[in-house]
């Protein structure tokens, strides 16, 4: 249910009892704030950009696959 | 044959292309989906070599398997898919393991029971907006990450950071609904109980009274 909870998708016809609880319990309250600001920050961390020499390596073996695969085009 | 590939021509008819033998449609899935696959990679394995090979090797078995995609799962799953067990036969390689399989049946740590209890509760001294910009949180998440085990981290990784649903992580990870989700609740409390204590206001630190999370 916690995980649901934090994603924001809990049915609350399903469990007003959880919904209840979770409004009146402070540190509930917290640790779903922290496992969303956990979550922000992974989510929108500085991505890893691929290095340029080693995509172009990529993009040249896939190409050279390719034109073995199909040899016609 | 001439067609015309926007930024904006939805992935299953590249996919269709591409199988026609079209290269260009190949290329544009290849440049769609390489960063997400180069960052994932990254972040199982924390070795920039490592993750290009995975990047390439992913891309590789997509080409060589496309005709046998038949799109039950959308393109991006099916490409994390194969990104995800790429990654995980490095690890297990470095553990010096053969097996790649993810399931290894039900272990007794799956069980909801024994997944620990937040210790460490306390609001953050900055907001998540703050310390993304600051390069010494980059270090943090990449340690807590690493202390987290790999299926775990790739439960976190491929439903919290990439944003499949629970239905698609186990679809690309070869587990069940139930499986992912309570992987999935180990990881967010893991990681929020290590990050909780570098990032967390000791000052605001409040004593957990009671028990509780199914």
């Amino acid at each position: 249910m916690l995980n649901e909870y934090v994603d924001g998708t809990v049915d609350p016809a399903v469990c007003v009892e959880f919904e209840k609880h979770m409004a009146g319990c402070n540190p509930c309250q917290v640790v779903v704030d922290n496992i969303r600001q956990t979550i922000t920050l992974f989510k929108d961390g500085q991505p890893y950009a691929m290095p340029v020499q080693f995509r172009e390596k990529m993009h040249n073996t896939l190409r050279k696959k390719w034109k073995e695969k199909f040899p016609a085009k | 044959m001439a067609i015309s590939l926007t930024p904006e021509t939805p992935d299953v008819e590249l996919v269709y292309l591409a199988k026609a033998g079209e290269l260009d449609a190949f290329e544009a899935l290849t440049n769609r989906y390489e960063q997400r696959v180069f960052g994932l990679a990254m972040r199982m394995l924390r070795q920039e070599h490592d993750a290009e090979d995975v990047t390439q090797q992913t891309f590789l078995s997509v080409l060589e398997n496309l005709e046998g995609f038949r799109g039950e799962a959308s393109f991006s799953t099916w490409v994390l898919r194969i990104a995800s067990h790429a990654a995980l036969k490095i690890i297990r390689k470095r553990k010096g393991l053969n097996t790649v399989s993810l399931e290894e049946a039900t272990e007794p740590s799956d069980d909801l029971n024994s997944i620990p209890h937040p210790e460490f509760i306390a609001d953050w001294r900055q907001s998540p907006e703050h310390l993304v910009e600051q390069n010494e949180v980059r270090r943090l998440l990449d340690e807590a990450l690493t202390r987290l085990d790999e299926k775990h981290r790739l439960v976190f990784l491929l439903r919290d950071v990439e944003g499949l649903s629970i239905q698609e992580t186990a679809v690309a990870l070869d587990l069940s609904e139930g499986n992912v989700k309570v992987r999935l609740l180990r990881a967010r409390l893991q990681l929020r109980e290590d990050l909780t204590r570098v990032l967390g206001d000791p000052d605001r630190l409040l004593v957990r009274s009671h028990h509780h999370h199914e």
